[in-house]
């Protein structure tokens, strides 16, 4: 056995890529409580003073502080790049510099000039030239193929959000074996899987042969990463701090050649641990040296940036990069898989300050420590910056070596990678339904031109009939256009890196996503409930609605208006499923704007329900702003009442509250709220605690 | 089946007794507490007429969140409609759920010693706000003397039901010294008061009020500090401690 795994009890993880075995074979649940975390190291302070100085300026010049305009990106395009190199115990950047950010035209060379231009950049001619020349992106091959439909589709905003001129992202390479095998040991099994393809050439053969070298060739580009920042990572890691490190560069190389929507980690806390726990047994490190370790790791995580442009930071409210991290949950064994790693990573909200990224997830399931449990209470309340998601749920289906893409996606690491596909606006199309395909805003014949409703009043049965007409139709050109997208995005932009550290045979899961479900289905709900009245401006298009009377509203447990929504779910999931996918991708779908639902509401007239043109739908599954009336939980149990197994992608429900809501002190919250993950609420919750103070 | 007139439902009350809790407002309310900051509860009209068994299934269909609280009945002035919470209380324990009356117990009378004794029985904790310690304060601030909250306290004692006191600190009104110690003082012939909540005063209610156009009597008195409710919790348990 090779001597960097001395000590660590073997298994099938010795002869196979197995993190998981290693994991389950290795690690130590803890139990207690935070009471040995330690303060964040001088070093440590002093780094982070740098890179608040930094951010700083950047924020000055304007939110981008450097940007390369000459190099492309790849995983060993640039030479070492250091913030203090004496007193960084993990170390690279995706440039030779922190805060530069990197130019990436693989996605689409237009998106990279505009990212530069935007922000006062200009990038080499000559790279233009040859992007637009001699080399095709990504972009170009999408819009090689896509049809007049697709194109009308996709300038109405019935679909939104298509990653069809930058990275798709929603991929986790399992950037622990990097650090568990070596880089060498990971070659070799690539080498093998491509020796033993089906050697007659379908272009499916041809198209995984040509894949497995590109993977081989990145692994190969990985080892020089390595080396240009002074490390042999051929071999596995001996240490914690090798491990963090071998971990990062596999990371580090992914986030150097794809500038994706979402650009998760994966699941590495526990992992990481079981290094830790051997260190210190062994007194290789103490517990200061470790936090030190996991301070300058996730202060690495904090400063990914990519270039982009203000109106994708537009769509994203921000500049998200969902560097998201999976903690916690419990094992198919029943054993919590929390760890004291799982606490270190925690406590760096603590140690460097509450932070968006990376996006720390708690994968929660009522079995977790209930010491685990209130430090989570404890740092959500001092930090707003904990993401948690049913782990009870998510287990069932992904096995308990899964994590979260971007932030509600569940894929089993290494094993599982989604194909990412923007969302359908619903409520928009619950419009065409009534207008005949016609845009409500360019009044422009979008999709087909089927009758349009021309009652005096909104008949329910009629609407429903055109209604799933439409969505029948959206499903099919929604789907097709990402067809197009991921057939493009892997052969000009693809993940060679994140790839490479997936198994020979992957599980794609076909992602899909709605926006507007609360609209709908408060629209629906005014239909049958109450009288609704279209107003049509002069082309007889409908442009507003009266309504008369009160309806149910979702958001109030009220099992009226929760059924249409839940059915709407499960109506539109099976149109989806009812069309071909690219590579045999397995239809899902999401409920889960988190920021994007300000943008799908400024490009959606009025509707049913009362929401006026331009005005905001609610985010993900939320019920629409000041129409849930009786508290959290009846709210919550109209979210929990849509389907998780029509909607496996994830569920997602922003929920803000002021503290003193929660309970009157600390202690009440962390004594009796069990509120975040109870069983049956199939969603995720990102809680936002304001301070009264601040409002 | 009695029908109770309810003003609303709040699926999420983390501050009205133990747990998360299911909170019934009640509508109706004979005080005019001159800081009440849910005047749309005060008159008999309005709400929405319910049964026991509508409540308690609403309760029962996101039971899982309860499984440390319960229901609690607050409004309004739940004792207004005493029969009505009666039922709803028997029926929540009958279906093993924790109950919580938050009251001001101004209603009580010995005429209704037999309906008083049946509550108690069905009744596991209560929240009894007092307004103010002195009767002709008590009648200053709310409308009312408050002779029936403390012989309803002496009940509750004598039935052994857990009190919580609740006490509102309003600058100018109840955050004074001497009254402050005389609350104490008064509470501490009680054995079955569990804890002491010290209500800061808020505005939050004001807006209401506009809508409802009621005239609002407290404009101009702040919101007391934290510091200022901790010297109040002292000097009340002071005047308990004599």
């Amino acid at each position: 056995m090779k001597t960097e795994w001395n000590e660590f009890k073997t298994g099938i993880w010795n002869k196979e890529i197995n993190v998981r075995d290693f994991i389950q074979k290795n690690y130590t649940p803890y139990e207690g409580d935070e009471a040995f975390l330690v303060e964040a190291t001088e070093n440590t302070k002093k780094l982070w003073e740098q890179v608040m100085e930094l951010s700083k300026k950047e924020m000055e010049a304007g939110g981008v502080l450097d940007m390369d305009t000459k190099v492309i990106s790849t995983i060993s395009s640039h030479g070492a790049g250091y913030l203090d190199k004496e007193k960084e115990t993990i170390v690279g950047f995706q440039t030779d510099k922190p805060f530069k950010r990197s130019l990436q035209p693989y996605g689409g060379i237009r998106m990279a000039q505009k990212a530069c231009k935007d922000n006062g950049y200009e990038v080499d001619p000559e790279i233009v030239d040859f992007f637009s020349t001699h080399r095709k992106t990504h972009n170009a091959g999408v819009f090689d193929v896509y049809t007049e439909e697709m194109r009308a589709c996709r300038s109405s905003h019935i679909i939104t959000g298509l990653p069809d001129a930058y990275g798709r992202g929603r991929i986790i390479g399992d950037y622990r074996r990097v650090a568990l095998y070596g880089v060498d040991r990971l070659i070799e099994d690539k080498m093998e899987q491509k020796d033993t393809t089906r050697t007659v050439m379908y272009s499916d053969v041809i198209r995984e042969r040509e894949e497995l070298s590109e993977q081989i060739r990145a692994l190969k580009e990985l080892k020089l990463l390595g080396n240009i920042y002074g490390f042999d990572i051929s071999k596995p890691a001996a240490n914690t701090k090798e491990a963090i490190q071998w971990l990062y560069f596999g990371y580090l190389a992914a986030i150097k050649e794809q500038n994706g929507a979402a650009m998760s980690l994966g699941r590495t806390s526990t992992f990481i641990d079981i290094y830790a726990e051997r260190d210190l047994k062994n007194g290789t490190f103490n517990e200061e040296k470790i936090q030190e370790f996991i301070d300058h790791f996730i202060m690495k995580l904090r400063l990914v940036k990519f270039a982009r442009t203000p109106e994708y930071n537009a769509l994203f409210s921000g500049d998200p990069t969902w560097v998201t991290e999976s903690i916690g949950g419990v094992g198919i064994d029943g054993r919590p898989m929390v760890t004291k790693m799982s606490f270190r990573y925690l406590h760096t909200l603590t140690n460097l300050g509450a932070a968006p990224e990376p996006n720390l997830t708690v994968l929660w399931s009522t079995k977790l420590p209930s010491n685990f449990k209130r430090y989570c209470a404890k740092i959500s309340i001092a930090s707003s910056s904990i993401q948690y998601e049913n782990d009870d749920l998510m287990r069932v289906t992904h096995g308990d070596d899964y994590a979260i893409a971007c932030c509600v996606s569940s894929m089993r690491v290494g094993k599982e990678m989604q194909l990412f596909g923007a969302r359908a606006n619903l409520a928009k199309c619950l419009l065409y339904a009534i207008n005949g395909g016609v845009d409500e805003i360019s009044k422009k014949q979008v999709g087909p031109k089927y009758r349009p409703i021309t009652s005096d009043y909104l008949d329910y049965q009629e609407v429903m009939d055109k209604y799933n007409d439409m969505m029948k139709w959206l499903a099919e050109v929604y789907v097709n256009t990402l067809n197009v997208i991921h057939y493009m995005h892997d052969k000009y932009c693809y993940e060679k890196i994140q790839m490479a550290l997936h198994d020979k045979k992957v599980t794609r899961w076909f992602a899909t996503g709605i926006a507007g479900l609360s609209v709908v289905a408060d629209s629906l709900s005014a239909i049958k409930y109450a009288k609704v009245k279209p107003i049509r401006d002069d082309k007889g298009i409908v442009i507003d609605f009266e309504i008369e009377g009160d309806f149910p509203k979702y958001g109030n447990d009220d099992d009226r208006v929760d059924s249409i929504a839940a059915e709407l779910v499960h109506t539109f999931m099976h149109y989806i499923q009812s069309n071909h996918t690219y590579r045999g991708g397995i239809p899902t779908t999401s409920i889960l704007t988190i920021t994007s639902n300000v943008v799908y509401g400024e490009n959606t007239g009025s509707t049913p329900d009362g929401r006026k043109a331009g005005q905001p739908f609610a985010p993900g599954a939320n019920p629409m702003h000041g129409r849930d009336q009786k508290g959290a939980i009846a709210s919550l149990s109209s979210v929990s009442k849509l389907p998780f197994g029509d909607a496996q992608d994830g569920i997602s429900n922003t929920f803000s509250i002021v503290p003193g809501a929660l309970g009157k002190d600390d202690l009440i919250m962390m004594g009796d709220l069990e509120l975040s993950m109870e069983p049956d609420c199939a969603c995720n919750i990102p809680t936002m605690l304001f301070d009264e103070g601040s409002k | 089946m009695i029908e109770g007139r309810i003003h609303s439902i709040e699926t999420f009350g983390t501050l009205d007794g133990p747990g998360i809790r299911y909170v019934v407002f009640f509508q109706g309310c004979p005080m005019r507490c001159k800081y009440c900051h849910n005047p749309d509860t005060w008159t008999m009209q309005g709400g929405t007429m319910m049964t026991a068994d509508e409540i308690i299934a609403g309760y029962k269909k996101k039971e899982i969140y309860y499984k440390n609280g319960g229901i609690t009945a607050t409004g309004g002035e739940p004792l207004l409609q005493l029969d009505f919470l009666i039922e709803l209380f028997q029926k929540a324990k009958a279906a093993g759920i924790h109950t919580c009356l938050d009251t001001s117990g101004i209603t009580f009378s010995k005429d209704k010693e037999e309906e008083y004794l049946q509550l108690s029985k069905v009744t596991d904790y209560v929240l009894l706000d007092i307004k103010h310690v002195r009767s002709n304060d008590h009648f200053e601030l709310t409308g009312k003397d408050n002779k029936a909250v403390f012989e309803f306290l002496s009940f509750l004692d004598r039935q052994q039901v857990p009190v919580r006191i609740r006490h509102v600190i309003v600058p100018s009104i109840t955050l004074d010294k001497d009254s402050l110690i005389e609350l104490g003082k008064a509470l501490s012939q009680y054995k079955n008061i569990k804890e002491l909540e010290l209500l800061p005063y808020h505005t939050m209610g004001v807006a209401k009020y506009q809508e409802l156009g009621i005239p609002y009597c407290l404009k101009g008195i702040k919101e007391p500090s934290n510091e200022e409710i901790l010297e109040a919790r002292k000097l009340v348990l002071e005047g308990f401690r004599q």
